[in-house]
């Protein structure tokens, strides 16, 4: 017909979608998989989109191609997983979401075509991302995230080799240093850069914390086994360099020679889409440092319809995201009146009670890991990777009286690259934070716009049809 | 000095409000709701285009194409006005003979920037094109300019010719005085002119019915997409006889397409936003006239708001239920170009009444159906 066809007929390989259905659920990772399934037992019609290949998430990553499941993370995941597949959910895999517009209108890209759908209620589990830990020299390659690593190691098996450094704090950190050590991986040491009083800090909260002890217990037994066999270094500043690629580490000026360096500075919640759509609201996090979406006990968020559940509304892990996904299940379920407002209290109590046993050690973890001072960022760090802007130009650019992160877009092009602030933007936030000595929530947060993912003119040209 | 109000800080605005205070014995103070080039004239396309103006526009389109070839000596800046040409691609030998019969109505009328080219010369000009284009209509010295650097250098330049900008002032009323002047009341307190200004944008029709006159008039949400940086291959601004499309390539690599495909406007909430299912249009227009840009990355899609009268043409001209008031609104998508001369010929109207430049066919009074 037209010299378009050309492009758009090779890729609509996929089966094609349904006009309309009562839930869209974001994600398959434990909070999706299990709002799926719950959402299914009321007779919903539910649609999950998710970019990976397979279910499973973050922490349940690639755990089909893991069975028999060997470790009790494995074997929730198997669990949710199984129980998604037999849902009758329709699955998406390679499905990336990129906008979400009024009266449920929600668009994806797959296979390389753009797909939409109207949707009565929609539920985002869209999980956590890594904060950034820029420092000196991180754009080098040879300088990933501890996360990337992981994702490696859990969909090939792969563990790094020569000398692998690991830098930064958080748990996740020490679980990835256990999880590659336990595949016959080699680490030639970490650098611990927590701020020291952790314990101390988060010691009111102990009591509450040990509600839920196996959390605490796995973390003590993470960093026994990793101390027993990698050096730990306690440090305060920390470079990458290298010509053309990472060749040493700076560790308090001491070099050691590095083929890669694994950072990571914690989790924080995924707003990407929630902060693009109008009218949701999202509130700041003091202690971790970070925005979430304001949610009430069921997971609405301030724009009727749209929901959030498991870590993009609040870090909590894997359990506590699997029951979130439910309860927002059963009010989805309520709301589209699939079942009476009794029944969803019914079902809902014991879920509730379940999460806030998972919920426990939250405090307590969040006062022992709070992300590194932004402050101790060194000028000449990028903060932004995509258009090379450093901290000192940001810094510069609050003393010329640019108040927030979207204005910084105006002085300094950070955030305006493909990337959309995707990667940069807690950090560009946090050191517009502190060079104007206020408090994160005081500092807009950059906007995010749709398509919030990369999105080429011919993915989107395929929905002119 | 006699005391003049411009409301709105877009491009007419701006544009009105220089002219006048360069006219002996204007004071001149510009309102402006939020900041200057907030809606429109901040976010648009940036055409320079004379080429497929409806007829009646031709006039007014030539005078401001004049002005943008100096547009330097007019605001002390170049805008980023490049003239690299405007080009409008035929797809099919329908279009090409449709192409045909506007030339030629367009030279009946006495113009001739707008030439028919045949394919070989389509293809020189604009070597990605697509293989199936056939030819064009071309306007060789159209171009293009960067739109927020142009509002940058017309504030410059109102500011340096005595004209106080007020923003973050937003208009609530108009009221005629005993005086003889116009009273204009804001959410800060009246202002007193003997000469105001309507270039309110979008909202210029709601003040005028505040006057009690009714303006039939819509609202436009054109959308854009801006892409990532890719390598130089296309220098003029492309248009398409039977598809709604402008495209660009900018100084800085990107590619800037737009077209009128119309997003979602809430004009009370002052936003508008993206439907990108409409948009999907664009994206394939542009994809089918330039194959090459299928696999680029769109970076941001935006929306603008502005006024749209039923017949596509602005309105220009004095109100007839407020003496003193004169309205400049509505150029439904292509007022960026017109903006230096439109300017004129309201300031013009302002100081004395009467202009020479050719603005008599745009006054409301074609909406009134003779009795
Ligand atoms: C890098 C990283 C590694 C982690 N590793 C562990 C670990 O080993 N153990 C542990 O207990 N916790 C880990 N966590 C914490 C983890 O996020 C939670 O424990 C748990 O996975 C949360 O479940 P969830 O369902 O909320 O989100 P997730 O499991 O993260 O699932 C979210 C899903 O949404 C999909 N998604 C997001 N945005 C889009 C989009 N726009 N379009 C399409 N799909 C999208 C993702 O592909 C993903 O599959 C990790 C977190 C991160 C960021
Ligand atoms: C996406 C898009 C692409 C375009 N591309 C082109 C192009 O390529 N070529 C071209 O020639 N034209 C183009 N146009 C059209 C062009 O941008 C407009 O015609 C032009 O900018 C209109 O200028 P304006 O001053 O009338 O309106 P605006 O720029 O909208 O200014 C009106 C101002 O009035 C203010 N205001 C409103 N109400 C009040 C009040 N009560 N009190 C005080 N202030 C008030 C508003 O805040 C606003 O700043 C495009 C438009 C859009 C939206």
């Amino acid at each position: 017909m037209s010299v378009a066809d050309e492009w758009t007929a090779a890729k609509d390989g996929a089966a094609p979608v349904a006009e309309k259905v009562d839930l869209l659920v974001l994600g398959a990772g434990p909070a999706g998989m299990a709002a799926a399934t719950e959402a299914r037992a009321h007779g919903m019609s539910v649609l999950v989109l998710d970019e990976n290949a397979a279910p499973g998430g973050q922490v349940h990553r690639a755990v089909e191609a893991r069975l028999p499941a060997k470790d009790d993370q494995d074997k929730d995941g198997a669990k949710l997983a199984a129980a998604f597949r037999a849902s009758g959910a329709q699955y998406r895999p390679g499905a990336t979401l990129w906008a979400v517009e009024p009266e449920g209108k929600v668009f994806w890209s797959e296979a390389g075509a753009a797909r939409s759908v109207r949707a009565e209620r929609l539920i985002l589990c869209a999980g956590a991302t890594e904060r950034p830990l820029p420092i000196p020299g991180w754009t080098l390659p040879g300088v990933m995230s501890v996360g990337a690593a992981q994702i490696a190691l859990k969909t090939s098996g792969l563990v790094p080799e020569g000398a692998v450094w690991l830098a930064g704090q958080g748990p996740l950190l020490w679980l990835y240093a256990v999880q590659a050590l336990a595949k016959g991986g080699r680490i030639a040491g970490i650098v611990d850069l927590s701020p020291p009083g952790g314990l101390r800090r988060a010691q009111p909260h102990l009591l509450r914390a040990l509600k839920a002890p196996e959390y605490l217990w796995r973390g003590l037994v993470w960093q026994r086994q990793v101390k027993r066999a990698v050096q730990v270094i306690p440090a305060r500043d920390l470079r990458a360099e290298g010509e053309g690629r990472l060749a040493r580490i700076l560790v308090d000026g001491v070099a050691h020679p590095a083929d890669l360096l694994l950072l990571h500075d914690g989790v924080v919640p995924n707003t990407q889409v929630t902060r693009a759509i109008a009218g949701l609201t999202h509130g700041w996090d003091p202690v971790q440092r970070c925005w979430r979406p304001g949610l009430d006990l069921w997971g609405n968020t301030a724009v009727p319809g749209v929901m959030v559940a498991g870590d993009s509304g609040g870090i909590g892990g894997a359990r506590a995201a699997a029951l979130s996904g439910r309860i927002a299940a059963l009010e989805a379920g309520r709301a589209l009146g699939r079942i009476t407002t009794d029944e969803r209290d019914g079902r809902a109590g014991p879920l509730r009670l379940l999460r806030d046993r998972q919920l426990a050690p939250r405090l307590f973890l969040d006062a022992m890991f709070p992300p590194l001072p932004e402050a101790a960022i060194p000028d000449e760090t990028v903060l932004c990777r995509c258009e090379e802007v450093t901290a000192g130009r940001v810094r510069q650019a609050v003393a010329l009286g640019c108040l927030g992160a979207n204005q910084t877009k105006a002085f300094t092009r950070a955030g305006m690259g493909p990337c959309q602030g995707r990667i940069c933007g807690p950090a560009v936030h946090g050191v517009i934070a502190a060079a104007r000595g206020v408090q994160g929530g005081e500092v807009d947060p950059f906007r995010t716009r749709f398509p919030t993912k990369p999105l080429t003119l011919g993915e989107l040209a395929a929905l002119a049809g | 000095m006699k005391k003049a109000l411009v409301i709105g800080g877009g491009l007419h605005g701006l544009s009105t409000a220089l002219h006048l205070a360069r006219t002996p014995g204007w004071q001149v103070t510009l309102l402006e709701r939020r900041h200057v080039g907030r809606h429109s004239s901040g976010v648009n396309a940036g055409g320079v285009r004379r080429l497929g103006r409806a007829l009646p526009e031709i006039a007014l389109s030539v005078i401001a194409a004049e002005m943008w070839q100096n547009i330097t000596a007019l605001v002390g800046d170049d805008c980023g006005f490049r003239a690299t040409g405007q080009v409008k691609v035929a797809e099919s030998t329908a279009d090409m003979a449709k192409n045909e019969a506007r030339v030629a109505q367009v030279r009946a009328l006495g113009w001739s920037h707008e030439e028919v080219v045949d394919q070989v010369e389509v293809r020189r000009l604009l070597p990605a094109v697509s293989r199936h284009v056939v030819g064009a209509i071309v306007t060789r010295d159209d171009g293009s300019a960067d739109p927020m650097r142009t509002v940058m250098a017309f504030r410059r330049a109102a500011e340096q010719a005595g004209v106080t900008i007020v923003e973050g002032v937003a208009v609530t009323g108009l009221e005629a005085t005993a005086e003889g002047t116009i009273r204009v009341d804001t959410d800060q307190g009246p202002y007193e002119a003997e000469r105001v200004a309507n270039c309110a944008g979008a909202w210029a029709p709601d003040l005028a019915a505040l006057t009690g006159e009714t303006i039939p008039c819509g609202t436009k949400a054109s959308m854009m997409i801006v892409t990532e940086r890719l390598p130089p291959f296309v220098d003029p601004t492309v248009g398409a006889t039977a598809r709604a499309l402008s495209f660009k390539q900018t100084a800085a690599g990107t590619v800037v397409i737009g077209g009128g495909h119309q997003g979602r406007n809430d004009k009370a909430a002052e936003t508008s936003t993206v439907l990108f299912g409409s948009l999907a249009h664009a994206a394939r227009i542009a994809a089918e006239i330039f194959p090459c840009v299928a696999q680029a990355r769109i970076v941001r899609s935006w929306t603008g708001t502005e006024a749209r009268p039923p017949d596509d043409m602005p309105v220009i001209g004095e109100s007839r239920t407020l003496p003193g008031l004169f309205h400049s609104f509505g150029f439904s998508g292509h007022g960026f170009q017109l903006s230096p001369a439109a300017g004129a010929a309201v300031a013009e109207l302002m100081a004395r009444g009467a202009t020479n430049l050719p603005v008599a066919p745009f006054t409301q009074d074609r909406f009134t159906v003779p009795a």
